[in-house]
């Protein structure tokens, strides 16, 4: 059913969501993002550091910057829908331990959810188990979180 | 001189930038990889199904279009399976409890001066140096 929607009668969101991922991943190819030696030359503060990522990073936030303001003024994108609200400023165990589990695996392989998708045509075995590897991973996370909740709320 | 990695990763970022202020300023919608793909994955995304399928299809099928104009592309991934499946669990679970990565914490949440993804920023990078440190200088397995 889906497939016949997005090929048949594709809705404009639809299509931007697409072209979206198109620039996005393309983006992360041109900036090096999907070579895991760059990304752990980036984080190896303690060895020969490489900060090109720095470059990728600021090239990204730096537009997004000006965007922030001109949506948060506007409250709707162009297609009507609403510029999701801020979240409350808490910093919550989940956040804390899943971003530094999220910078461990990071840093193991040198690849994170974005560039493992853009790279994955090229990636070969590895990045398909790394993939596959990444998913399993998501599925299980809701279990994990309510491990940790019942850990840390009692 | 400016090295070549340098420019060329500005030039990529621009684009990242770019693809994230379409996402929002169109749609709505916060360009970030792990929820995207995790709300597929666990159902919590179902009533957007379709947009998020179509940018996925995205990121993965136009960037092979764009490797004929290199000598040569790789992502130098290590060849330990052991490695290998340890990371990707790792970042499944971690963007999953974290709510976001590089792209939805890192790009989105920095750029929105947002605590939540300064906070989760500054972690993920805290355990990723920690990580290389400890598995290339002291394991020297990385």
């Amino acid at each position: 059913m889906a497939g016949r929607k997005f090929f048949g009668h594709a809705e404009p969101r639809e299509i931007v969501a697409f072209l979206t991922g198109g620039i996005f991943g393309s983006g992360l190819l041109v900036s090096g993002m999907i070579d895991t030696k760059k990304v752990q030359g980036w984080l190896d503060f303690f060895g020969a550091w490489d900060p090109t990522l720095a470059f990728v990073l600021g090239g990204a936030v730096l537009p997004m910057l000006f965007v922030w303001r001109i949506a948060e003024k506007r409250k709707v994108s162009v297609l009507g829908t609403p510029i999701p609200p801020r979240p409350a400023p808490k910093m919550d165990p989940a956040l804390i331990a899943g971003s530094l589990m999220f910078g461990a695996g990071w840093g193991l392989a040198g690849l994170c959810p974005g560039p493992a998708l853009a790279s994955f045509a090229i990636g070969g075995w590895g990045g398909a188990l790394f993939f596959l590897s990444m998913v399993s991973g998501m599925i299980v996370a809701p279990t994990v979180a309510g491990w940790l909740s019942s850990r840390t709320t009692s | 001189m400016i090295p070549q990695d340098w420019i060329w990763g500005a030039l990529g970022g621009l684009m990242i930038g770019g693809a994230a202020a379409i996402y929002l300023l169109v749609n709505g919608r916060i360009m970030g990889a792990s929820g995207i793909l995790g709300g597929l994955v666990d159902g919590t995304g179902r009533d957007s199904m379709v947009e998020r399928l179509a940018f996925l299809f995205g990121t993965l099928a136009v960037p092979p279009l764009l490797v004929p104009l290199y000598h040569s592309v790789d992502t130098h991934i290590t060849t330990n399976p052991g490695i290998i499946i340890a990371a990707g669990l790792l970042v499944g679970v971690g963007t999953r409890l974290a709510n976001g990565c590089t792209s939805g914490h890192g790009v989105c949440g920095i750029s929105r001066l947002a605590p939540r993804g300064l906070g989760s920023t500054a972690l993920y990078l805290l355990g990723g140096a920690v990580t290389v440190f400890v598995f290339r200088h002291v394991l020297g397995v990385i």
